[in-house]
């Protein structure tokens, strides 16, 4: 009655290269689903799940929903304006009051580093990471992989690189463990001020100037830069980081071969990338976004079957 | 108030101070020392603590805890402070200002010690504030504060950022001959950081505080001390660059002196894996190569002293997300073990060398009575087993804390009894 | 207690069985007009293919083929936890009106039949469902019956039932193993 994940899903550092090829060998009979008429499986029929967002997100909530849903989950989402996390309720009281209605998962996004564990410590239903601060998104890391082996077929040998923000992002670090635990080389590139300075110690390439990781890369992976990173003074200005770090069609143009163009989105046209690039013939992105739905369902399959509160009903029921 | 003579008998003295080590009696009579050494008398009436086995050490000096009173009582109050030191072997301990409201003036100065007075458990000597409402501005006074019992000032929980602030800090601290103890930090390269900056916080996502956080403000106090001749003791030092200015500051005569924390001697930043609130300090725990180096440092003095930095909170704070959560371990009652376990057991400091650290060395530093077993001297002696192997367990603490990164963990050493002033305050059960 | 293995059948007798699964598929349907197969992964897609081949060789006629995992709606996913999917659910073709009949090579407790026709119904509405195997093996939990059965048989509930298909196992063959617990 274990799941092959394990109770959470909470980051991709502590997964095996064989449970990451489950859920993305999951994912891709999951996704025919959404092609269906009836986009709708009962795998998680009478199973509540909530969503629960510490932080604003349309686009993972969103994508989380339609996986809990075409999975027949019974969902709620928490948003933190106008909850009781805004009233100051701690991490601690939320998770109990999560427990005593019996729920089965919750999905949560956080803005600190830690807390989705800190989450999965304290109860017994299953936890999902939806991003816990500048840490792991391995939803996220998970769709990318997709992505790229949907192309691809494999990854091993392939080449990505992460461009931009990686010291705030937790997409980067879920990309550079799932990435790097099937196989591919990994490298990072961005202004020092917005990589981790330990970021070689974890494996990676590191190159100091676009051109470069351009000339290397079969794919980049290109991180939004956020407005408040200029405003906290990591990079002069968005007008020159898209001068000197933006992907643009004219370096994509210097390519020595064909590269796929990946952004987790919201993007940001005209600083990390550019519209025609983001538009154009190398971008997966919108596969991205429909890959996710899937992987998140598989997410959802794979750590089913742990929830104790169903298990017994099922036993009741027999 | 007349106080039994007591007998310490048949344990290993050890004294730096005065060279002594060796099997033998300690008689304590009206609070003083009043011999050492031999086999003594046992004069009518005279408390009798058999001693054989243990060592018999001056009282342990704990020149840095937090106990925060007034402000914070539900956390901590001197009292439960001051009886956690004497569990944990600690004689006397000097309290931090930076409580609400701060001891900044000599008042708050004078509640200290009556609160310390009135927990007839180890001394508590207050540390005045450097500046005003610790805001890093205005000079507080530090003269009244001395008159009224602060044996030094610091602003520690906060960096002196002003340079300037420090400098005239340091040349106003000579006419009353206390060292200015700084907390060292450069608040902007630390900001919003929650634990080193390295591969773990790398991989942890957490904001990391580099080793040059410290270690710009250790070498710009050691600079400002040779300016002004002032003495600067720089608190909780954790990184092997820092170890290596004070090295150089005292090579030239400079007056600086530093302590290191068990934990920093102890456990690295991968303690903090798992988001483990419990293994979160400010300074944060560095890696395994400063780790050596300070353990070095402690040996060959350039770190003087042995601190705690004993900073407690409540629980529910401690219970949240890894950068949501307070700086600080509680230390007072784990203190001697943990430097037992991991510097006297791995064979970095003798006995006597970690006597001098946790006793001698700050008396002499803080100009503080005590830290020796010399005849006359003040009766605060601490008698423990260096080999008495014990599990952590915060439940039983006394302070109020229960924060630490030690729980479970088997530890070796453990105080017998604190006598202070010649009245025993704490016996091991 | 040794294991005891028996062949239930052999390479010619299960051709046999399925050639006359076959006729039976096309007399039942009284023609091959809307008739459609749909193979429950894994075994049940293969045990269609061959079924498909003697009626295209008999009949001319090349029915259509789909394939079901029905995975997602099992009813044991609480209890047992998660099961790696397969195979594909593959229906390239609108079902509603269509005689279809669903294909698998062992039938027993009814659960996996359940789960196929709860997954049929969300690709159309079908004319009529009817359900071919190659072993019925009693033991049901469900009230499900199979309209063709390619051979009976009386299986302690402990026992299991194999069937070999040389496409995927390099063989052709049924077999019974009593030996064999859950």
């Amino acid at each position: 009655m274990t799941s092959p994940l394990g109770k959470d899903l909470l980051g991709l550092e502590h997964l095996s290269a064989e449970q990451i090829s489950l859920i993305l060998d999951t994912a891709v009979p999951l996704k025919a689903i959404s092609e269906r008429t009836i986009k709708k499986v009962p795998t998680l029929r009478g199973a509540t799940i909530v969503n629960l967002f510490f932080e604003a997100s349309t686009r993972t909530r969103i994508s989380f929903e339609f996986a809990e849903k075409r999975m027949s989950a019974d969902t709620v989402n928490v948003a933190s304006a106008g909850s009781s996390i805004q009233k100051g309720e701690t991490l601690v009281d939320t998770a109990r009051n999560l427990e005593a209605m019996k729920i089965d998962m919750v999905v949560v996004r956080h803005g600190s580093s830690g807390a989705a564990r800190f989450l999965a410590e304290r109860i017994e239903s299953n936890v999902i990471n939806a991003g816990d601060g500048t840490h792991e998104h391995p939803t996220q890391g998970l769709l990318d992989l997709l992505t790229l082996r949907d192309r691809w077929g494999s990854l091993a040998g392939r080449r990505v690189c992460i461009c931009g923000d990686v010291l705030h992002s937790r997409v980067a670090r879920s990309n550079i463990w799932g990435l790097q635990k099937l196989g591919a080389e990994v490298a990072v590139c961005g202004p020092r001020s917005l990589l981790p300075r330990a970021i070689a110690e974890m494996g990676v390439i590191v190159f100091d100037r676009i051109e470069a990781a351009i000339e290397w890369a079969d794919a980049l992976n290109v991180l939004r830069l956020q407005l408040e990173r200029m405003l906290g003074g990591y990079i002069p200005s968005l007008r020159e980081y898209n001068r000197v770090f933006g992907v643009t069609s004219e370096r994509l143009g210097r390519a020595p071969r064909d590269i796929l163009i990946l952004h987790p989105g919201p993007m940001n046209r005209g600083v990390e990338i550019d519209s025609d690039v983001a538009d154009g013939p190398h971008s997966v992105i919108l596969d991205q976004v429909t890959n996710g739905v899937a992987v998140r369902m598989a997410v959802l399959y794979l750590l089913a079957g742990n929830s104790p509160q169903l298990a017994e009903a099922a036993k009741g029921g027999a | 108030m007349t106080v039994r003579d007591v007998v310490l008998a048949g344990g290993r003295v050890v004294d730096p101070s005065t060279g002594v080590d060796a099997v033998g009696d300690v008689l304590l009579r009206d609070g003083k020392v009043e011999a050492v050494g031999g086999t003594l008398g046992r004069p009518d009436g005279a408390e009798v603590i058999d001693c054989a086995g243990l060592v018999v050490a001056p009282g342990f000096i704990d020149v840095h805890c937090h106990l925060r009173e007034p402000g914070r009582e539900d956390v901590e109050t001197i009292a439960t402070g001051a009886r956690a030191a004497a569990a944990g072997g600690i004689t006397a301990v000097c309290a931090m200002p930076n409580t609400d409201t701060v001891t900044d003036n000599q008042a708050a100065v004078g509640f200290v010690l009556k609160q310390g007075r009135a927990a007839e458990a180890s001394r508590v000597y207050p540390i005045g504030a450097i500046s005003i409402g610790q805001n890093g501005e205005r000079l507080a006074e530090f003269g009244e504060m001395v008159g009224a019992g602060a044996v030094a000032v610091s602003d520690d929980g906060r960096p002196v950022v002003s340079s300037q602030l420090m400098r005239t800090a340091l040349e106003y601290a000579r006419a009353f001959n206390i060292p200015v103890a700084d907390h060292c930090e450069d608040p902007t390269l630390s900001a919003g950081g929650a634990m080193n900056e390295g591969i773990v916080s790398a991989r942890l996502g957490l904001r990391g505080i580099p080793c040059e956080a410290e270690e710009i403000m250790a070498i710009r106090d050691i600079l400002l001390a040779k300016l002004t001749g002032g003495h600067v003791h720089l608190c909780h030092m954790s990184t092997k660059g820092s170890v290596e200015l004070i090295r150089w500051g005292k090579d030239r005569g400079i007056r600086v002196t530093a302590e290191a924390c068990p934990h920093h001697l102890s456990l690295t930043e991968d303690s903090v894996e798992g988001y483990n609130t419990n293994a979160k300090m400010n300074p944060p725990l560095r890696t395994a190569v400063d780790v050596e180096a300070v353990r070095d440092a402690v040996r060959d003095g350039t770190i003087d002293v042995l601190a705690t930095d004993h900073a407690p909170h409540h629980h529910d704070e401690k219970q949240s997300a890894f950068a949501d959560a307070p700086n600080g371990i509680v230390g007072l009652e784990t203190a001697l073990a943990v430097n037992i376990t991991w510097l006297v057991k791995t064979g970095v400091l003798s006995v006597g060398t970690l006597i001098d650290r946790m006793s001698c060395a700050p008396a002499k530093l803080f100009s503080l009575p005590g830290g020796t077993l010399a005849r006359g001297a003040l009766a605060d002696v601490t008698v423990f087993d260096p080999g008495k192997e014990w599990v952590v367990d915060p439940a039983a603490f006394r302070t109020k804390g229960r924060s630490t990164p030690y729980a479970g963990m088997t530890l070796t050493g453990r105080t017998a009894c604190t006598i202070v002033g010649g009245r025993v305050v704490f016996r091991a059960s | 207690m040794a294991p005891s293995r028996s062949i239930v059948l052999n390479a010619r007798a299960l051709e046999r069985t399925l050639a006359r699964m076959a006729d039976e598929i096309v007399e039942r349907n009284d023609g091959t007009d809307g008739l459609v197969l749909i193979g429950i992964q894994r075994r049940g897609v293969q045990v269609a293919d061959r079924i498909a081949a003697v009626i295209a060789d008999r009949e001319g006629v090349t029915v259509p083929r789909g394939a079901l995992d029905i995975t997602f709606y099992r009813d044991d996913l609480q209890t047992i936890g998660p099961r790696p999917v397969v195979g594909r659910t593959d229906i390239s073709f609108a079902i509603d009106g269509k005689n279809i009949i669903v294909v698998d090579d062992v039938l027993f407790t009814g659960r996996t039949v359940r789960a196929a026709l709860n997954e049929l119904a969300d690709f159309g509405r079908a004319a009529h469902i009817g359900l071919a195997v190659v072993i019925d093996r009693g033991g049901r939990e469900l009230p499900i019956q199979p309209d063709i059965v390619g051979k009976h048989i009386e299986a302690p509930a402990t026992s299991r039932v194999d069937v070999f298909i040389s496409e995927l196992d390099g063989r052709d063959e049924v077999v019974l193993d009593e030996g064999v617990g859950e």
